[in-house]
């Protein structure tokens, strides 16, 4: 069994507090917490580093310029907050395999780290696509009652849903 | 006073980050920085994950709409362009599960010392990129289902707050029945 078991919070406590610090970062910086814009701009900083200034001239990186934002920072932000809450909880380990997938695929690193790199392209190229992510579109945009971030919701479920059964679902 | 607070933008940035490190450590306590937790909900085996997000969007609904109410802060949905949000939705979707985490909790998972998740980081920067670069062949496609900001409660000319009521209850009674049914 999971490991991490006797270190979990109730839901219902994680996900209040999530959205307290939903409303925290409408009330004192006036933004919605998301994630996926600071992929795209951090990929425009790396092509600016390889390709210079005329990746700014990029049509979509006029509209998300490649620089450190608030956003950026709550990424960073929550590598380190997760990084304090498994060192306390001594739940931190170093995982090549997860469990489930070793299940599945048998425990070759190759094959996950493939794997993990081809799911996070589309999870890269789809929230961008779709304009936001399970933070940006699934919590904050929802809490507005936003139609679009509804649907988002739902779809990014739908598309997970099936694809994990696909995948997962004979073990 | 909290228009001048925004202004602040290295502070700004900083706050950014402080309540980053509150989500990634949130996140980390619900199991959401573990593909088995993450996968298990996609497989519908345990709803861990989806107790989360739907606490969370009772919390930040209410709270939300209260401090629009309150303050001089207006809300930012963003625009439903449906088209992109049906198909770009299906295919994060697909990464999803492929992955077991998504852009927030691979970050988080990063930090709990996944070492596969960080593969993943590197894919969405990829993925991102690759949509940076396509994204002038698509910018018609983008804006040709455009309805704009729209909110539910605006579509269905309803009071907000009935809205938030009932979508309350909603979730809250999806919740109870999945505690009632050992989920």
């Amino acid at each position: 069994m999971n490991p991490f078991s006797s270190e979990l919070w109730s839901p219902y406590l994680v996900g209040a507090g999530i959205g307290i610090l939903v409303c925290l970062g409408f009330l004192l910086s006036n933004k919605a917490i998301g994630c996926s814009t600071a992929y795209a701009r951090t990929s425009g900083m790396a092509e600016k580093f390889v390709r210079g200034d005329k990746v700014k001239e990029k049509p979509y990186y006029k509209k998300f310029i490649p620089e450190i934002d608030w956003e950026w920072m709550l990424v960073l932000g929550i590598v380190v907050g997760a990084l304090i809450s498994s060192l306390l909880s001594g739940g931190f380990r170093i995982e090549m395999v997860p469990q489930i997938w070793e299940d599945t695929f048998g425990s070759s690193q190759i094959l996950r780290f493939s794997g993990a790199l081809i799911g996070g392209i589309l999870l890269g190229f789809g929230a961008r696509m779709a304009g936001g992510c399970t933070s940006g579109h699934g919590i904050s945009g929802t809490s507005q009652l936003s139609v679009g971030s509804w649907l988002a919701f739902l779809f990014f479920f739908i598309g997970g849903i099936v694809t994990a059964v696909l995948i997962y679902g004979g073990v | 006073m909290l228009e001048r607070l925004h202004g602040r933008k290295k502070f700004q940035l900083f706050l950014g980050f402080l309540i980053g490190v509150g989500f990634g450590f949130l996140l980390d306590r619900g199991g959401a920085t573990d593909f088995n937790i993450i996968v298990n909900q996609l497989l519908l085996e345990d709803f861990r994950v989806l107790k989360i997000i739907f606490t969370a969007i009772i919390t930040g609904m209410i709270g939300l709409h209260v401090i629009v109410k309150l303050t001089p802060a207006e809300l930012q949905p963003k625009p439903c362009q449906w088209k992109p949000i049906i198909i770009g939705g299906l295919i994060f979707g697909v990464g999803f599960a492929i992955l077991g985490l998504c852009p927030g909790t691979a970050a988080g998972a990063m930090g709990t010392g996944a070492i596969h998740a960080v593969f993943g980081v590197i894919g969405m920067l990829l993925g991102a990129g690759i949509f940076a670069s396509v994204y002038t062949n698509m910018e018609d496609f983008m804006a040709d289902s455009d309805l704009g900001p729209i909110t539910i409660p605006g579509s269905l000319e309803v009071n907000k707050w009935w809205i938030i009521l009932v979508f309350s209850i909603i979730l809250a009674a999806i919740m109870f029945f999945l505690e009632r049914a050992g989920l």
